[in-house]
This record gives structure tokens, C-alpha cells and sequence, in this order.
């Protein structure tokens, strides 16, 4: 494969956008926009949510189609009437939330619609080694062609999604937060495989929320806001804080707010000592009022775990808790409720919402499963919190999968205010949300500290973990393994989740 | 570049259908000593037959029920399609063995356009198939009620051969059943159709997007299950003699058929199953049939060992299946 | 339901319950005075009060067991059992009643008591074992019809005191207007009114959401095994109820209940409620028992034999969840402006509801 010239001006691009329009039922998404991708690079799309980079992605996907404007792929102009038609031209899209089948092989998502023919029948065995081939050329060898998707990890997953477009022999990839639920070291397993794609000469098209891989990653960027093109051109002729300020208008520095005036640390609200389980051990942690805390890691260190165990989910069962002072025995979510704690779980599709359910009855979900008899009074209080969280919505009872992110992340915090909880556990609070709602969860966290709530937020973006924390716990292989200082850097907390500092030098019993 | 920073290790699962031949053979061995204590003899050739014919009628039905859950389907329209095709077999003969090829291929059309009609009403009026084949089931009915009062028809004695041989032991009717058995297993596994019965089962959304036409797996697996209904239907007609508007809801071949193929590890929201592990509940079912004969178990209280059976098993079956993160630590004491 | 400060004006409102009529919620009500009025007009003593009221008394049965299985169905379940569940109430009516007025009492509360542990069985069964209700309340339906029959051998048994039967069968007598009140009215009044009550109180709507996301409630501190468990005890009872009502007037053959299972069913799809859980009216739930039995009624006094009652019933079920889906589906795109194209793709390209699939029957 030639490599491709990314600097030479005039070079025909892979993929381009000119002028592209679109409006859904009179609302205009897209204004105007243009972008064009070379050859073997990687242009970033940055924008907050409602500022249209999902909208264009899906449009060069064939999901939703232009209203006005040309798309052209290789110099031709195109109009894909449907997903698979982008794929076979050779336009492949990797979505945030994956198009696999978790009870089918590797194999057989990779070449689902087109199984490769032996006489007539299908040729499994083929078809297991050209999945195999592809994954090679990938640099990819831990992946078996003939594994349950299901019994992958995430990253696996993902890596199988793009083995699905090479297949396609796509030269354009499109990505959306492909590194949305990934850990560094899987990050960096993914720029790996994007880099390998380059040199092939594929493009990329790199849709993130994550500031520092669009640096780091893209040769290209293209900025969005409400729907109009703001910027578009090399990386290195911007910088985060001028980006950030193209996106929302609001400068980089003021994105994670510091404590409220007033926030004092006070009496310890929880403690654990010595708790494990199966997937946690020897966790020892007190979480004081007004206070913080944050929890590092890479995937698969127990972050979740430890929140889950906290919380009764998946309970301890070695160890003991307290809570302002009393023992507490936890081993139901319900008495973790009860006594005052609260998880915003990963996920909250899954975990966290009702999907056809109303926003009103979102908020009311764990009064009404836990607290019954506050249900009359905790009604007339939601519509308050919700707008001091400053959600956007058609009312009390819009059903909530037609929220955005943000705004369902919005409603799940408020149905965890609503039952005025002691200590807060969050899982990753602004994953896959826009800058806006971030910042307004970062303000609640500030607000629930100064009223004395003790906080516990398990993350995986470290900007996040280190402007937001009072202090740094990092876990590794199920155990807190350092706790850190506010403000250390980045590479000290990497250090200890890869347990190269702190006592996981120890040998594991 | 490893996994082992990723998550720990999955751990290795049984495979269902090897589960359900596993629970096969426990519930033999069982039921072997059961009958054995009765006074009689659980492998002796008569038995053995009696078994593999009971497990005929069911197993067409199961492999065909099997295509449908597959695609998260369900079809309840069996029972009649079972009785109707019985008497249209029954009555076109008239007992002439010259008929017998017309009444099978009315028997077998009437089947695949009442699988046809399953899949369109589930495909093109977007109705679940619980509801859609119920539905078409009881319009069957009607029809079954208005039209005939009892028995009907009559099967000439060399299609009664069928039902009544066998090669030694081996009924010639389970014969067929495992070798139609063993081609829908080939169809699943070997051509693209097959495939995307899976796929359609697993998600609608994923195998759309992925171009495939999802009506056509679900309707090609509602026509194949009306068909093998439709065979059973001229199965029963060849032992009876006679075409029957009962037999088929008498049979309770509709949710039997179910529980088997739940039995044999197939999942009711569809994209996961196996031919040979419905055939391994259909046998399940067949001998402990046969085991309750042998000990002379009250026939009514028959049922209740199914019920329990069938709720017990898919109890210990699901507890095993889950996929659960493989603990990293032990649960209680942990050495330091 | 909404904050808006200022009262929507007359036509507004108008308009909106024109437009719950045409929902898949209100069809069923539109339906049901379009049957109504077609039997009144085929025999116009049908809208004699006294006959009307003999209508709703011989309704509540199937009313009452369709409200039961409401509960279950917007958690996500099935409940396969009741049909076997009212036979095995009214032959323990029939056999430990006899003719002995002070078992009355005692036997009716060891028949609600008997519903109590089915309903708990099929609950904790799905719950805590994790088998798909289909699955469980099959079996439970098996093994309880295997031992009706295995007791009786089959025949009606037993003789309960007329007493005992007068609930299924009588009322208040001498009233204007109607003529009799029948108890079955009455008591088909209350379990609605009672249904009514626990689906607006938080249990009713902690039952709903589970049925809509039930990890979402295991994460949200709900004790799930109890509330589902719960609405399989109201649907047992609600069966027990109705086979107190119909040891008056059906008897006390073991095939009594037969087959109420899917006509249950087919009342709760008609009124709206989706299969898989999340989302129905219990008002719509009983309205399509009405609805089903005024069809009945209707091709009665049409004169349409009555074999044919199961094909209709067939046609009926199929054009009742069809109509459901293209109403849902087009109510999701109605909606979906405001929902940011953002969203991911759920907005445009979803499947409709009810999907082909059968939704959530792994419980």
C-alpha cells in the first residue's frame, strides 16, 4: 500500500462534505458544514452535544440521509440510502454502541450477511480464517476467530467491530468515542491498530468527547457548534484551551470548578475495613463529609467492584462498614439505600433508567421502591431539582430514552437527590455526556460536598480524577494499591494502576 | 499486548447440549432401576421402541419450534396445525393407497401456507409471535370445531406401514425424525439462511443494520415449523388410521414442544440453541414417558412430573448458564 | 401528569381524548361502544338495564382474572396458571363445601390461602431460580390440572350449598331499575377499584418500572423478587376470586377455567398492554375483557355458530396487537423531533413495538 501524502495540498480527499444541511421535523441539525478527510489520516470531529458531529457521522454512514449539500467519497458524489450500502462502498462505521452479536462467534459477526460460499454452503472454516487474517493484519493475536462474542471484553468487542470494517476493505472508518469505555492501556492497544490502519492507508474519522486523544491521535480536526462548521484544519495550529473555547465558548481552566466556598472536610461518614469479596480484597477506606475522593485504575482493576460492593450490589463478605459511626452490614442495594447511600452506576441505560418510563417517574423510581411514604412530598420537589440541574426537556412526562445523554445523566442524579443521601458513589458521572452536563455534574458534586455528603467517584478520565478530587485512591488487581495526593500528575497515578508503585510489588497470595 | 491486564480470564462453559445428553443419561439410569424394581425390564427391545416412537410425534414438532424460538419467536399454532393436517391426509386418501401421495402434499401445503402465514403476521404486521401464532392457532380452531365433530377420513394400510415398522427396534418414524432432525442442524449450521436465523434471534437491530432482510428468516423458520407440524400430523394419521381434529391439542404438543427445546438449552429470547439439544429433551420427555408407564404412574399425575421436571430443569440449567465474572478472590478467607 | 401552570382550554382537551381514544391505550374503550351499540342494535333488549347487568355479571369472571394478569404482564411476566388455578379452586369449593354452610367460611379462606401459596410459588420460582415464568407457570399449570384430575378422576365432584353459589349466581335483589344487583357486579367493582388503587400507588408504579428495566430497579435498592412475586399472588388470587364466582354458574367440573389463561391474555393485549412489561391501563385491561365478551355476544345474536368463536377470537387477538405496533410506532416518530437526532439510532431506525420478538419471557 503507497503512502499516502497528507501534507501535499491538492491531494483528492477520501472522504469529503460540502455544504451539507440537515434538518429533522423543521429543526435545523446541520448548517452549512464541510469537511474533508485524506487519505491515510486521522481528522477529528469535536463538538458538544447538539452541535452535530453524531448527526454528519451518521449521514457519511448512511443512517440518516442530507437534506442539502454533496458528500463525496473518493471525488464521487454519494447518497447511501442505508448502512450497508456505506459499508460496501468501502465507508465503514465503528457506533458507540455496538452492532454485534454476542451469542455468535468472532467469526460469524465479522461476515454476518455475507458468510463466505463453499459449493453452495457456507464455508465456516474459511471463514474462521479469514476473520484470522484480518486480525493479523490488525496486530491483533489474543482474539479467537471461533470465541463467543459475548465472552469478550469491551475492547475485544471494539477490535472486532473494526475487524468488521477492514473487511469491508473499508478506507474510511468512521469512529464514535471508540474509547468511551476503554482504560489507557486499551487506548493505547487502539491508536496501535489505528495507526496500523493509516499506514494502510484507510482514513480516519475520530469523533470524541476525549480532548487529549484528538491531540494526540488526529493530524486533522474539524470543530462543530450548533450544527455550523467553526473551525477546521491541522491539529497543531490549536491548542486544548482553544478548542475547548471554539466548542462551548467557556475557557478550559474554569471546566472543573473547585470547592464552593464554605466546604469544609468533616466527621468520617464511611468507613471499610479490611472488606472483600470475590473481585475485591482487603479494601480499607474512610469517606469523610464535604469530602471527594476519587478512584483510579485501569479496567478491570475493581473500580466498579469496590462501588458495587459498597453499595450491596455485589456485597462484601469479608470486612466490616460503618456509617457515621454505626456498623452497617450491607448485603442489598435496599439497605445501602436505606442507609442513606446512593450509586449512579455506569451505565445508566442499563443501570440507571427506565427507558420508557416518564422523567417524572424516573426521579420517583427509588422513593417509590424504597421510601414509598415520601412519594407526596418528594413530587413536588423534583420539578426544582431538576431545573437547578438545569435539564432540557418537553416536560414531566416525556418518556426518557428521547433525552440526550446529558440530560438522562441529569435525571438520574436527581433521583438520587431525591432520597438526600449521606454518602454518593458515582461511576464514571460523565461518560459519554456533552461538556455542557458535565460541567453541571461537576457543580453538583461541589454543592453535595459543601452540604457535607461524602463522595466516592470512580473514573476513568484522569483530568477528571485529578480536577476534581480532594484526594486519589488507585486500585489495582482488586486492591487499593496507593493513595495519592490532590493534583499529582498523571503519570504518578498510571504508575500505581499498572503496580509499579505503592505495596502491589507484594506477591499475590 | 496479553489479556491478562484486560479482565480476568472467561471461564470455560459447558456446552449446553452437553448438559441436557448428561441429564438424558442421569434421568436412564434412573429411571432404568425405577422400572427395573417394577419387575420389568427398561432395555429390553419392546420398551427401547416404545420409547423411540414416542419420541417421533414430539421430536418433528421440537425441531421445527426449535427454528422459531431461534429467532425469538415462539409458535402455539402447532396443535391444530397437527389435527388438520391429520384429517386433510386422512380424508383425501379415503383409504386408497393410490391417493396417498395427493394426501400428503395437501396436508404438507396447507401446513407450510399456515407457517407462512405465522411469519407474515409476525414480520409484516410487527404482532409478537406468542400473540400472532395463537391467533392463527385458534382460527384453525374454528375451523377445526365447525367442521368436524370427530375422527375422519381414512389412511390406507401401506401409510399405516409407517407408523407401525421399524428397522428392529428403531421405529421407521423416528428414523425419519432424526434424519429430518439432521438436515434442519445442516441448514442451521451450513447455509447462510441458517445463519441468519441465529443472527435475527439475537438482534433484530444488529442484523438489520448489517443488511440483512429480517422477515425472511423468521418467516423460512415458521414455514419450516409448520411444515414438520403438518408431518407429524401425517405421522399421527398413519398410526391412528384416521384423521383426528383432537389429536393434536390432546398431544398439549404445542407447549411440550416448547418446554422441550427450552429443555434442550435453546434460550426463549432467541440467537442461541442447538438441534441435538431439543432432541436430547425430547428424549427426556419420551422416557420418563415410558418410565411412568412402566411403574404404572397415575396418568393424570403425569403431568404434574412434567410440570416439575420441565420447571425444575430449566431452573438448574439457567443457574449453570449465566456467565458470571470470574472471582478473583476466594469468598472467605483470603491467605496473606 | 404535567407542571404546566395554566388549564389547557376545552378543545385542547377535547382533542387530546380523542386522541387517547385512537391510542392503543383507549382503543379498547372506542371498541367497546362501537360492540355496545351494534348488539343493541341487533337486539334491543340488550340495553335493558336488568339484561345489561346480567352482561356485566357474566363478564366478571374473565374481568376480574384479565386484572390479575395485568399486574403480571406489565412486570414482564406470564402467568400460564390461573385457567388450572380456578379449577382447583372450585373442585376444592365443590368437594370440601358440600353441603355444610358453616365450611363456608373456613374453606373459602383456605381457598384464598391455596391461591396465596400458587401465586407465591410462581413468584419466587421466576424470581429467586431465575426460570422464565412461561416456563414456570406452564408447569405450575400441569401440575395442578394433573392433580384436579387425578383427585376427581376427571368428572365434576362435590355439591357446594346453594348458599355458597349464590355468589356466583345471585345479588341483591329488588332493585330499581336494575332489577338484582349480582354480586359479581359488585365484587367485580371493588377488585377494580382496589386494582385501580395499588397501580397509581408507588408499589403499582415500582411493579411498571421493573417491568420496563428490571436491573435498573435491582440498582435502585427495590427488592425485586418481592414485587414481582406479589403480582403473581394477585393474579392467583384474582383467579381464586373468579372460581368462587363461577361455582355459581359454571359448576364444579374440573375443566371449569379451562383456556382462561390466553383469553386473559387476549384481554390484557387488547387493551393495550404491551407483552414484555412497561408500560398499560388496568382500566384498558378490563375494558378488553368487555370487549371481548360484547364480541362474543355480538356474533351470538348474529347468529354465527359458535364453533366459530375461536377463529374470531384469533382474528381479533392478531388485529389488536397489530393495530398496537403501527400506533406506537408512529407515536415514537411523532415524538422523536425533540429527542435529540443525537440520540443514537434508537429514533430512527427501532424495530416497532411490539417487536417480533416475544419480548422478555427469560423473566
Amino acid at each position: 500500500m503507497s503512502t499516502p501524502d497528507v501534507s501535499t495540498p491538492g491531494a483528492t480527499p477520501i472522504l469529503e462534505a460540502r455544504d451539507v444541511s440537515k434538518s429533522f421535523f423543521g429543526i435545523e441539525v446541520l448548517h452549512g458544514v464541510s469537511l474533508h478527510l485524506q487519505p491515510g489520516s486521522v481528522h477529528g470531529l469535536v463538538g458538544e452535544n447538539g452541535a452535530g458531529k453524531s448527526t454528519l457521522m451518521k449521514i457519511f454512514a448512511g443512517v440518516h440521509q442530507r437534506d442539502a449539500g454533496t458528500v463525496l467519497f473518493d471525488g464521487e458524489e454519494v447518497d447511501f440510502g442505508h448502512p450497508i450500502k456505506a459499508m460496501q462502498a468501502g465507508l465503514a462505521t465503528v457506533f458507540q454502541e455496538f452492532t454485534l452479536l454476542p451469542e455468535r462467534t468472532v467469526a460469524e459477526n465479522v461476515f454476518l450477511g455475507r458468510e463466505p460460499r463453499k459449493a453452495g454452503f457456507v464455508d465456516n472454516r474459511g471463514m474462521s480464517a479469514k476473520t484470522g487474517a484480518l486480525l493479523a493484519e490488525l496486530g491483533i493475536d489474543f482474539i479467537d476467530p471461533n470465541a463467543r462474542v459475548a465472552s469478550l471484553s469491551v475492547a475485544e468487542q471494539q477490535i472486532v467491530e473494526i475487524t468488521k470494517a477492514l473487511s469491508f476493505d473499508a478506507r474510511v472508518i468512521s469512529m464514535d468515542e471508540p474509547t468511551a469505555a476503554l482504560a489507557d492501556h486499551e487506548v493505547e492497544l487502539l491508536h496501535g491498530i489505528i495507526e496500523r490502519l493509516k499506514a494502510r492507508g484507510v482514513a480516519i474519522l475520530y469523533v470524541s468527547h476525549r480532548l487529549k486523544e484528538v491531540f494526540d491521535l488526529c493530524d486533522t480536526v474539524t470543530v462543530l457548534k450548533d450544527g455550523a462548521l467553526v473551525w477546521s484544519g491541522p491539529t497543531t495550529e490549536l491548542t486544548p484551551d482553544s478548542m475547548v473555547r471554539m466548542m462551548v465558548g467557556r475557557s478550559i481552566t474554569s471546566f472543573f470548578p473547585g470547592a464552593l466556598e464554605g466546604t469544609t472536610v468533616g466527621e468520617t461518614r464511611l468507613t471499610v475495613t479490611d472488606g472483600g469479596n470475590g473481585y475485591v480484597d482487603g479494601i480499607d477506606l474512610d469517606l469523610r463529609a464535604g469530602e471527594i475522593v476519587g478512584v483510579a485504575g485501569l479496567q478491570g482493576a475493581g473500580r466498579t467492584e469496590l462501588a458495587e460492593a459498597i453499595f450491596g450490589a455485589v456485597p462484601f463478605t469479608r470486612g466490616t462498614m460503618t456509617i457515621d459511626g454505626e456498623p452497617l452490614v450491607v448485603r442489598s442495594t435496599r439497605k445501602a439505600v436505606r442507609s442513606g447511600l446512593a450509586l449512579i452506576t455506569e451505565d445508566r441505560k442499563a443501570q440507571g433508567l427506565a427507558l420508557h418510563q416518564s422523567v417524572l417517574d424516573n426521579t420517583l423510581l427509588v422513593i417509590r421502591g424504597v421510601f414509598a411514604s415520601r412519594t407526596r412530598t418528594v413530587r413536588r420537589e423534583v420539578p426544582g431539582i431538576l431545573s437547578s440541574l438545569e435539564i432540557s426537556f418537553r416536560g414531566l412526562d416525556q418518556e426518557v430514552q428521547f433525552l440526550s445523554g446529558g440530560n438522562q445523566q441529569k435525571v438520574v442524579l436527581t433521583k438520587w437527590l431525591a432520597t438526600k443521601p449521606r454518602v454518593v458513589i458515582l461511576d464514571e458521572p460523565t461518560r459519554g455526556i456533552d461538556v455542557g452536563a458535565k460541567v453541571a455534574v461537576y457543580q453538583l458534586m461541589r454543592e453535595l460536598a459543601k452540604d457535607g455528603v461524602a463522595i466516592l467517584m470512580v473514573s476513568s478520565e484522569l483530568p477528571e480524577v485529578i480536577g476534581m478530587s480532594d484526594r486519589i485512591l488507585v486500585m489495582h488487581d482488586g486492591r487499593i494499591t496507593a493513595e495519592l495526593e490532590p493534583g499529582s500528575s498523571e503519570e504518578t497515578i498510571l504508575s500505581a494502576a499498572t503496580g509499579t508503585i505503592g505495596g502491589a510489588l507484594e506477591e499475590v497470595a | 499486548m496479553s489479556t491478562a491486564t484486560t479482565r480476568p480470564k472467561r471461564r470455560m462453559r459447558l456446552d449446553s447440549t452437553v448438559i441436557v445428553y448428561i441429564a438424558l443419561i442421569v434421568v436412564i439410569i434412573i429411571g432404568a432401576i425405577l422400572v427395573n424394581t417394577a419387575g420389568r425390564n427398561f432395555f429390553s427391545l419392546g420398551n427401547i421402541r416404545d420409547i423411540l416412537t414416542g419420541m417421533s410425534v414430539l421430536g418433528l414438532v421440537a425441531v421445527g419450534q426449535t427454528l422459531v424460538i431461534l429467532t425469538g419467536s415462539l409458535d402455539l399454532s402447532v396443535p391444530y396445525v397437527i389435527s388438520l393436517s391429520s384429517l386433510l391426509a386422512a380424508e383425501t386418501m379415503r383409504g386408497n393407497p393410490n391417493n396417498i401421495a395427493q394426501g400428503v402434499l395437501l396436508a404438507l401445503a396447507f401446513a407450510a401456507i399456515a407457517g407462512l402465514a405465522n411469519g407474515l403476521v409476525v414480520t409484516k404486521l410487527k404482532v409478537n409471535g406468542f400473540i400472532a401464532t395463537l391467533g392463527v392457532g385458534l382460527i384453525i380452531k374454528g375451523y377445526l370445531d365447525t367442521n368436524y365433530q370427530g375422527s375422519a377420513g381414512s389412511v390406507p394400510a401401506a401409510f399405516q406401514f409407517i407408523g407401525a415398522t421399524g428397522l428392529g427396534p428403531v421405529p421407521i418414524s423416528t428414523i425419519i425424525m432424526l434424519a429430518l432432525a439432521t438436515l434442519v442442524f445442516l441448514f442451521l449450521r451450513k447455509t447462510r439462511m441458517g445463519h441468519h436465523i441465529y443472527a435475527v434471534g439475537g438482534s433484530l437491530e444488529v442484523s438489520r443494520l448489517s443488511g440483512l432482510r429480517t422477515a425472511r428468516p423468521i418467516i423460512v423458520a415458521h414455514v419450516i415449523c409448520s411444515v414438520m407440524a403438518g408431518l407429524a400430523g401425517l405421522l399421527l394419521a398413519s398410526r391412528l388410521g384416521v384423521g383426528s381434529p383432537t389429536v393434536g391439542s390432546q398431544g398439549g404438543y404445542d407447549l411440550l414442544s416448547i418446554a422441550a427445546v427450552v429443555l434442550g438449552g435453546t434460550i426463549l429470547a432467541g440467537g442461541r440453541g442447538s438441534i441435538w439439544g431439543t432432541i436430547g429433551g425430547v428424549a427426556i420427555f419420551a422416557v420418563l414417558d415410558s418410565v411412568m408407564s412402566a411403574i404404572q404412574f397415575n396418568p393424570f399425575l403425569k403431568d404434574v412430573v412434567r410440570g416439575v421436571v420441565i420447571v425444575a430443569a430449566v431452573a438448574i440449567y439457567t443457574g449453570r448458564g449465566v456467565e458470571r465474572r470470574r472471582a478473583r478472590f476466594a469468598t472467605k478467607e483470603v491467605q496473606r | 401528569m404535567s407542571d404546566a401552570t395554566t388549564a389547557p382550554a376545552f378543545g385542547t382537551r377535547a382533542l387530546n381524548a380523542l386522541r387517547v381514544l385512537i391510542s392503543p391505550r383507549g382503543a379498547v374503550f372506542l371498541l367497546l361502544a362501537i360492540l355496545l351499540v351494534a348488539i343493541t342494535a341487533l337486539n334491543p333488549n340488550f340495553a335493558d338495564p336488568g339484561q345489561f347487568i346480567r352482561f356485566v355479571q357474566r363478564v366478571a369472571p374473565i374481568a376480574i382474572v384479565a386484572i390479575g394478569q395485568y399486574f403480571v404482564i406489565v412486570s414482564g411476566e406470564f402467568d400460564l396458571s390461573v385457567g388450572s388455578v380456578i379449577a382447583t379452586q372450585v373442585v376444592l369449593a365443590g368437594n370440601l363445601i358440600g353441603q355444610d354452610e358453616s365450611k363456608i367460611v373456613p374453606v373459602t379462606l383456605l381457598m384464598i390461602g391455596v391461591g396465596i401459596l400458587i401465586g407465591l410459588i410462581n413468584g419466587l420460582v421466576t424470581t429467586l431460580l431465575r426460570v422464565p415464568s412461561f416456563i414456570v407457570t406452564l408447569g405450575m399449570m400441569l401440575a395442578l390440572l394433573g392433580i384436579v384430575y387425578y383427585v376427581t378422576g376427571g368428572s365434576a365432584s362435590g355439591n357446594p350449598v346453594d348458599s355458597f353459589r349464590e355468589i356466583g349466581r345471585g345479588g341483591i335483589r329488588d332493585v330499581p331499575i336494575f332489577g338484582i344487583i349480582p354480586w359479581a357486579v359488585i365484587i367485580l367493582a371493588v377488585t377494580l377499584a382496589v386494582a385501580i388503587l395499588i397501580s397509581k400507588s408507588p408499589y403499582g408504579k415500582t411493579l411498571i418500572a421493573a417491568g420496563d428495566n428490571v436491573t435498573t430497579q435491582r440498582y435502585s435498592g427495590v427488592r425485586v423478587w418481592w414485587v414481582k412475586t406479589s403480582a403473581f399472588v394477585i393474579s392467583s388470587l384474582s383467579a381464586t376470586i373468579a372460581g368462587i364466582l363461577l361455582v355459581g354458574y359454571a359448576g364444579v367440573h374440573p375443566s371449569v377455567g379451562r383456556g382462561y389463561e390466553f383469553i386473559a391474555i387476549t384481554a390484557v393485549v387488547l387493551g393495550g398492554v404491551v407483552l414484555g412489561g412497561g408500560r398499560g391501563w388496568v382500566v384498558a385491561a378490563a375494558a378488553g375483557a368487555f370487549t371481548l365478551e360484547a364480541l362474543f355476544t355480538l356474533l351470538n345474536f348474529a347468529d354465527v355458530p359458535s364453533t366459530w368463536r375461536d377463529t374470531i377470537q384469533g382474528v381479533i387477538i392478531i388485529a389488536a396487537v397489530a393495530y398496537s405496533a403501527v400506533a406506537f410506532r408512529a407515536r415514537r416518530k411523532g415524538r422523536a423531533p425533540l429527542a435529540s437526532p443525537e440520540q443514537g439510532k434508537a429514533s430512527e431506525s427501532a424495530p416497532a413495538d411490539p417487536a417480533p420478538h416475544t419480548t422478555s419471557m427469560e423473566g
